[in-house]
């Protein structure tokens, strides 16, 4: 079971209380009649599937209810950093310690 | 050496120790013509059939760890082809009628067991959904019944359909043709009739990178143990896919999850078929060991560590407690994960990339077993002939550029 920190309620709880929500940062196109068929594809069905740090989207459902984002090794699903949604893409190295 | 009654007899009054190693621990040669990564059941099967059926065996099976160590080796091992899309009836009941045979094909006891599998409406939109599977798989010539609630119990004894249980039993949807097989066997029967007709299994030799030349075509793998060279490369990797495949250039849609799985001490036979129940996510089968086998569901995060959270199979076995109560005493001895490469419709991706040269096969997710003869088949004819087989036409990667999906996640949910 992952430990995660939700960072409104500032206190690491066990995953039940939360729910997962895919990749995090994927921006709807802006003008979606301008897309093509890949950029449609890639919208909607690709998504990053690393081994190593995942940006990822959760809910605190059983808590503040309020969607954040945080940074996982799904290599070792060990849950590095949490961070408030609309907040800007970290930067991966700083959290990159060569592992995986 | 061929097994027999006769062998068996033969050996034992020798003392057993006439029994040889049934397939040689291949060195790398410098080059193949077709270089298969990933010794899962699929390719195995694949390097078998190209042998068999298209006489191609300058071929070299890469596994990065134990041959059959993948989700070969951790699956429940659930076998049924009762699909609703027309092209998933086709595909699975192909490999439905290629288990009927495989035990005599390879020469192999695969233990291919057709007791039958029940899967249960606990509600309206169940009794409608299997209805309708039921109808279409009729058109499509795959075998699949209606039961109700007491014909169900009939077909497996232990089954709760008390109408007070918290999800009640409403009918149930029954392929007499489905069951189960031993998973090991068939990865260990694949390999020795490859290797019987000169194809190189190389275990412990993971593949780092794919290599291309200059003019985009494939030129071979660069692996733990140096570059093997290679005029088509076939990967069948399952969860470690799209860490293979972008070291080719190649992006797909698949998502690697955790799935887990976990068996109880053994007892004598008490549960005579396969059941699942989508709604309460819960499947089970009794080994010919005696050991409850049961599926739990995935976990909903991207993850490579073959785990998977307590809490996943907690919810599993308070299921299974729920429709079988003389089971709310067993005690657990295992349980394990892997992980599962999961397509946003369920459905597998087999055939060409744009690569030319290079080959995939993935996305069986969480049930790709069931699917081992005939993936292997159709997959061979696809790399032999530079062309998918009718069957696996409609499995491109395509598909998702041109909304041509098959749906099976929507038909059903889930799809063990
Ligand atoms: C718990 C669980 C229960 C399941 N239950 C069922 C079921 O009841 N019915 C059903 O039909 N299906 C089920 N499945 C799904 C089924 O197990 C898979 O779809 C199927 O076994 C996939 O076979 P494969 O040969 O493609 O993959 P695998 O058996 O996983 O083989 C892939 C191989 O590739 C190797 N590999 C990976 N990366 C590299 C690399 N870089 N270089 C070299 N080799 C590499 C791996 O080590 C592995 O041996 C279940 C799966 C799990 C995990
Ligand atoms: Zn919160």
């Amino acid at each position: 079971m992952l430990l995660i920190r939700c960072p409104y309620c500032n206190d690491e709880l066990p995953e039940l209380e939360y729910s997962y929500a895919g990749e995090a940062h994927v921006d709807r196109p802006p003008d979606p009649a301008s897309l093509d068929d890949e950029a449609w594809r890639d919208f909607l069905f690709v998504r990053r599937n690393p081994r190593g740090l995942h940006l990822e989207r959760w809910r605190h459902a059983f808590g503040c209810g309020r969607f954040f984002n945080a940074v996982r090794d799904t290599a070792t699903d060990e849950v590095i950093h949490t961070y408030h949604a609309g907040e800007p893409r970290p930067d991966l190295e700083k959290f990159d310690r060569g592992a995986s | 050496m061929r097994f027999s009654l006769s062998q068996v007899v033969w050996q034992g009054l020798k003392g057993n120790v006439g029994w040889r190693p049934q397939w040689p621990a291949a060195e790398p040669k410098r080059a193949y013509e077709v270089v298969i990564v990933g010794a899962g059941g699929h390719g195995l099967a694949t390097a078998y059939y190209l042998a068999k059926e298209h006489g191609i065996t300058d071929v070299a099976v890469v596994e990065r760890g134990w041959l059959g160590g993948g989700n070969t080796g951790r699956n429940t091992t659930i076998i049924r082809s009762n699909y609703l899309y027309d092209e998933s009836a086709r595909l699975y009941d192909h490999a439905v009628k290629l288990w009927e045979g495989l035990s005599q094909e390879l020469n192999y006891n695969v233990m291919f067991s057709q007791r039958g599998v029940m899967m249960l409406a606990h509600n309206v939109h169940d009794t409608q959904s299997f209805q309708r599977h039921i109808y279409a798989n009729k058109l499509n010539g795959v075998d699949n019944v209606w039961l109700t609630p007491e014909e169900a119990k009939d077909y497996c004894p232990p089954l709760n359909i008390d109408p007070s249980a918290r999800y009640p039993v409403l009918g149930a949807a029954l392929q007499r043709r489905g069951g189960t097989a031993r998973h090991d066997a068939v990865a260990w029967g694949y390999a020795r009739g490859a290797a019987q007709r000169g194809v190189d299994i190389i275990q412990n030799c993971p593949v780092i990178s794919i290599a291309r030349g200059a003019d985009g075509r494939i030129k071979g793998v660069e692996t733990g143990r140096g570059f093997i060279g290679a005029k088509k490369v076939a990967v069948v990797v399952a969860g470690a896919t799209t860490t293979v495949m972008e070291t080719a250039g190649v992006t797909l849609p698949l998502q690697s999850h955790p799935l887990q799985a976990l068996v109880s001490e053994p007892v004598k036979p008490v549960f005579p078929c396969v059941v699942m129940s989508n709604a309460v996510h819960a499947y089970i089968s009794q080994s010919d060991k005696g050991e409850l086998v049961i599926g739990s569901g995935t976990d909903q995060y991207v993850s490579y560590v073959s785990r998977g959270g307590l809490h996943i199979i907690e919810h599993t076995i308070a299921a299974i407690n729920e429709l079988f109560p003389i089971f709310s005493r067993m005690r657990m001895l295992r349980s394990w994960g892997g992980t599962v490469d999961v397509t946003p419709d369920r459905s597998p991706i087999i055939g060409l990339t744009p690569v030319p040269g290079l080959y995939v096969n993935c996305g069986w997710g969480t049930g790709g077993f069931k699917a081992t003869p005939g993936s292997g088949h159709v997959f061979a004819h696809t790399i032999a002939r530079g062309e998918p087989h009718d069957i696996n036409a409609p499995y491109t990667i395509d598909r998702f550029k041109a909304g041509r999906l098959i749906d099976e996640a929507a038909a059903a949910a889930v799809a063990h």
